[in-house]
């Protein structure tokens, strides 16, 4: 089953994308914490989607798609804007590091790729598109 | 997102309710950056009402634990639900940072 949602690009709509994704795997007698875990991978995607890569301008959108086969869910985060997005290979974080430099940033994409089976970014047409996925039991 | 702040002597007791995201830490950022919250000897995060924390609201705690620890505040969370606690698991912060299973343990840390 496919389920689809637009939003545009402000941080606000971010409580509505994590809704659309709970709704979506509520109904699949998931642990409370694997349903938490593709929710914040997500949402991390999106925010950065939002923040980085359309400056959170509002009159630009994302595209969000959810599919689910065979216990595997597929999830493709696409933007419309002309700015490609493709984040540098991921590094784990110096937390003791950031503590010390007090940085807020720069976990999101670490707690992506630590939650998720998969995550690829790339470019279709002249906007960014990621893809995630993860095998569910 | 809401901060309750309580005061109690030495103590600083914050109740989070709702769900910290990018869009929310904002108001929990203004909170811990408030300079007298360093005249406190411990700040207790109650976190039975925090449902939901991102990289964002992670990263609030994070940029203040430095500033905390340098004027001896001791940062203390307690009363974190399984699914928020994973989040500091995955990342490590469980080991960097202070978090108790009750608001007793929390008081005598």
């Amino acid at each position: 089953m496919k389920s689809a949602l637009r939003i545009a690009c402000s941080r606000s709509h971010l409580q509505q994308v994590r809704d659309f994704v709970r709704t979506y795997l509520n109904s699949r007698q998931l642990p409370e914490i694997t349903i938490n875990q593709v929710v914040l991978a997500v949402d991390e995607v999106v925010a950065n989607f939002i923040i980085h890569a359309n400056g959170e301008d509002e009159s630009q959108f994302l595209d969000l798609e959810l599919t689910f086969e065979n216990h595997d869910l597929n999830v493709e985060i696409a933007d419309h804007g002309n700015t490609i997005f493709l984040p540098p290979p991921h590094q784990s974080p110096n937390l003791h590091d950031y503590i010390r430099q007090g940085r807020k940033g720069g976990m999101g994409m670490t707690l992506v790729n630590r939650l998720m089976d998969r995550v690829v970014f790339f470019t279709r047409g002249n906007h960014t598109v990621c893809h995630l996925s993860k095998h569910l039991n | 997102m809401k901060v309750t702040a309580q005061p109690s002597a030495d103590i600083l007791t914050l109740l989070l309710d709702g769900e910290l995201d990018a869009s929310s830490a904002i108001v929990l950022d203004t909170e811990l950056a408030k300079p007298d919250i360093l005249n406190y000897r411990k700040v207790l995060v109650d976190c039975a009402k925090l449902s939901y924390i991102s990289s964002a609201g992670l990263g609030v705690f994070i940029s203040h634990l430095q500033r905390f620890q340098d004027a001896h505040v001791k940062l203390v969370f307690f009363n974190m639900q399984e699914k928020v606690f994973n989040v500091f698991e995955i990342l490590g912060l469980d080991a960097l940072m202070t978090i108790v299973p009750s608001a007793t343990e929390a008081e005598a840390v």
